[in-house]
């Protein structure tokens, strides 16, 4: 059952038979109807979009002002060892009970050092039990320079759930992970998933946030309050 | 021939324009917005540029919608999505009752979607006893306050943090302060078991993508994201019009509909959805359904000179700019889509006779066309709305009042003679001001009328020569 298609569909070409002017053209002295370019893409996008320069320092820089600006926390760690001090050092200051983590070359690195209940998700499991973790783990896609968003997917990060219930989320990812800008990002989904997307794809820029009341900004509307980025320097 | 949406737009705009406290709320809230949206609009290489390509973009897949619409179900239908095409908001609400009917639902969590308002879902499944609940803070806000969302964007913004106190304490019995934080926790608790205990989410979507079947939700506060995770149905509501060719098309589209609409560079979560769960993957609903809405939408495709009012992306910035927005308010209009995008597509989605005062309630300043993202040309669609009203259904008092007018301004003589009459009447105008025997009394009932110089200025030009 598909309800009304056909009549739609018939609406539409019915429609479309009387050409519109081309976008953009208030002149109404002369209407051009035919676009003089065809639709532009991806690539081109970069010329008009906020610039991202190439060299990865400026882009470390303007990743970590985007962070700062969006309350995101983060850490460079040089290496595994100061990776591990680090979330061993959050664990403690937010006292732990139960974490939420997938499988993945990272995050079982990781767990294996938080000796603390884990709920592990990659065979499906009981929503009221990841309520009840202090913190999600997972790893990510990629983080986008431009706009300080960390990109995942089903496939990546444990599924829909884990980077959206718990009150924390810690994202674990490396500094190759960093590409330039947005454009960047959608050109690294095509190359990954091709022809086959996880249901879900998710750019997550900063800690869950509302500006209802009042347009005061306020952390931690549904989503998690807290978003820690922990990437390894490789 | 005034409709009654006319007079209570006209009785509702002039009590908001009169009150000043809705005035200060609405300028605060949108002086911090042009702030933020200004500082990320100059970090665009080139802004005028990226506006003219959404543009291009939009206009691509409105002009070839049945293919790309096309495109988009066969993708998703692939990979398990039910796809339903309704013709009318009947359709489309029985779809939803009908689903829920067989599947046996109870509780429904919502997250933003201004579709659903205009087919007025909300209402229907409560009328069957459904528990139906609004995730997004502002929805949830009007929800509990029983009014409809006042703007596009921000539905809470004519509400003060006290007044938002005074709800929560009415409706949900809860004690709290006025600060936001406190506030936004009380509805963060709320609704925290509701996602994990619905049997359905409703989401709106904001583009749907032809190429690779998906729809793509923005967001703030993470609740669309955690209505689209938990329930075991999810059925998201979209438009025809927001199908886009590409997934790529979004690397452009979100941060134009970010910056344009909340002044930000990016929204919080951009969420793109392809099909319920997939093998392999360890959550996600089992079902989910897309609920493709005409609603008469075709017709407004079928007035080319208008169609690029399809484009809109439903970010706001036309609302945040106008002046009769700013001083009407949102609920003044009466309609789902408030303030210049509102008056233009109402017409042609609930009838021109109708809803032809909104075009007229415009000072035509441009500030709409200037800032939309997809360079809708909003101000002329007015003046388009305007002729066409008339056209089809001619006033005939108006007829021979500008009939008279052009008589009189093309014949010097003529004209020189209605200002000597008028001289000598003027004075005695002030014994019917604003009475029913003036016959300019729509203006002279608020205003004073600038008196004729005793010389005009052809008078003034021939004793200087
Ligand atoms: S008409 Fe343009 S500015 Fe107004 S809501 Fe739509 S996209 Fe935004």
């Amino acid at each position: 059952m598909n309800g009304s298609k056909d009549q739609i569909l018939a609406r539409i070409r019915e429609a479309l038979r009387s050409p519109a002017p081309v976008p953009g053209n208030h002149d109404y002295s002369h209407l051009e109807m035919t676009p003089s370019r065809p639709k532009p893409e991806l690539e081109s996008f970069r010329q008009w979009l906020p610039p991202v320069e190439s060299n990865s320092e400026n882009q470390w820089d303007l990743l970590t002002k985007s962070f700062h600006a969006l309350k995101t926390d983060f850490g460079l760690l040089e290496s595994k060892a100061r990776l591990i001090d680090f979330i061993q050092e959050l664990q403690r200051a937010e006292q732990w009970k139960r974490v939420g983590i997938h499988h993945g070359a990272m995050t079982d690195e990781i767990a294996s050092y938080l000796e603390i209940e884990k709920l592990w998700v990659d065979e499906g499991y009981d929503p009221q039990a990841m309520e009840q973790c202090d913190v999600g783990i997972s790893e990510c896609d990629a983080i986008v320079a431009q706009t300080g968003s960390i990109l995942i997917t089903a496939k990546s990060a444990g599924g829909r759930g884990l980077s959206v219930l718990p009150p924390h989320h810690l994202v674990l990812a490396r500094t190759s992970q960093i590409v330039a800008d947005l454009p960047s990002a959608y050109e690294l989904l095509y190359k990954r998933y091709g022809g086959n997307f996880p249901s879900m794809i998710s750019f997550i820029t900063g800690p869950s946030r509302t500006g209802d009341i009042e347009r005061i900004v306020v952390l931690g509307a549904h989503g998690p309050k807290k978003l820690t980025v922990a990437i390894l320097k490789d | 021939m005034n409709s009654t949406f006319s007079k209570d737009f006209k009785k509702n705009s002039g009590r908001m324009s009169q009150d000043l406290t809705h005035r200060a709320v609405i300028k605060k809230a949108l002086g911090a917005y042009e702030i933020k949206r200004d500082e990320n609009r100059s970090k665009y290489l080139n802004w005028q540029e990226a506006r003219q390509a959404a543009s291009e973009i939009k206009w691509e897949a409105v002009n070839h919608l049945d293919r790309y619409l096309l495109e988009m179900t066969k993708n998703l239908e692939a990979r398990g999505t039910k796809v339903f095409w309704a013709s009318n908001a009947e359709e489309a609400r029985q779809y939803v009752i009908s689903l829920a009917v067989e599947k046996k639902v109870k509780s429904i969590i919502k997250s933003k979607t201004m579709t659903s308002e205009e087919i007025h879902l909300n209402g229907a499944l409560e009328k069957l006893g459904y528990d139906v609940v609004e995730s997004d803070l502002g929805e949830y806000i009007v929800q509990l306050n029983e009014e409809p969302p006042y703007h596009l964007v921000f539905p809470a913004m004519h509400l003060t943090r006290g007044q938002i106190k005074e709800i929560f304490k009415r409706k949900l019995g809860s004690d709290t302060s006025d600060l936001p934080e406190e506030l936004t926790m009380v509805a963060r608790n709320i609704m925290r078991q509701k996602y994990l205990t619905a049997d359905m989410g409703i989401s709106g979507a904001n583009f749907g993508v032809a190429e690779t079947g998906m729809i793509s939700i923005t967001e703030n506060e993470g609740n669309a994201r955690l209505t689209t995770s938990f329930p075991k149905i999810h059925v998201a509501l979209m438009g025809i019009e927001k199908v886009i060719p590409k997934l790529g098309d979004l690397a452009i589209l979100l941060p134009l509909l970010a910056t344009a609409g909340g002044g930000q560079q990016i929204t919080c979560y951009n969420t793109m959805i392809g099909g319920p769960r997939q093998p392999g993957e360890c959550d996600g609903p089992e079902e989910f359904h897309l609920v493709l809405i005409d609603n008469r939408r075709t017709e407004l495709l079928a007035d080319a000179e208008q169609r690029d009012a399809l484009h809109c992306i439903r970010c706001g910035a036309c609302l945040n700019v106008c002046p009769i927005f700013k001083n009407s308010g949102g609920h003044s209009y009466g309609t789902t889509y408030q303030g210049p995008i509102g008056s233009v597509i109402t017409p042609h989605l609930r009838g021109l006779q109708d809803w032809k005062h909104l075009s007229s309630a415009s000072s035509l300043c441009g500030s709409c066309t200037e800032v939309c993202p997809v360079k809708i040309d909003i101000h002329h669609h007015l003046l388009h709305n305007r002729r066409n009203a008339v056209t089809q259904m001619p006033v005939w008092w108006e007829r021979i009042a500008f009939k008279g007018f052009s008589i009189a301004t093309a014949n010097p003589a003529l004209f020189q003679l209605g200002i000597k009459i008028g001289r000598v009447f003027q004075p005695l105008h002030f014994l019917i001001k604003g009475t029913l025997l003036d016959p300019v009394r729509a203006w002279t009932q608020t205003r004073d009328l600038p008196e004729i110089p005793a010389k005009s200025f052809r008078q003034q030009w021939k004793s200087r020569q």
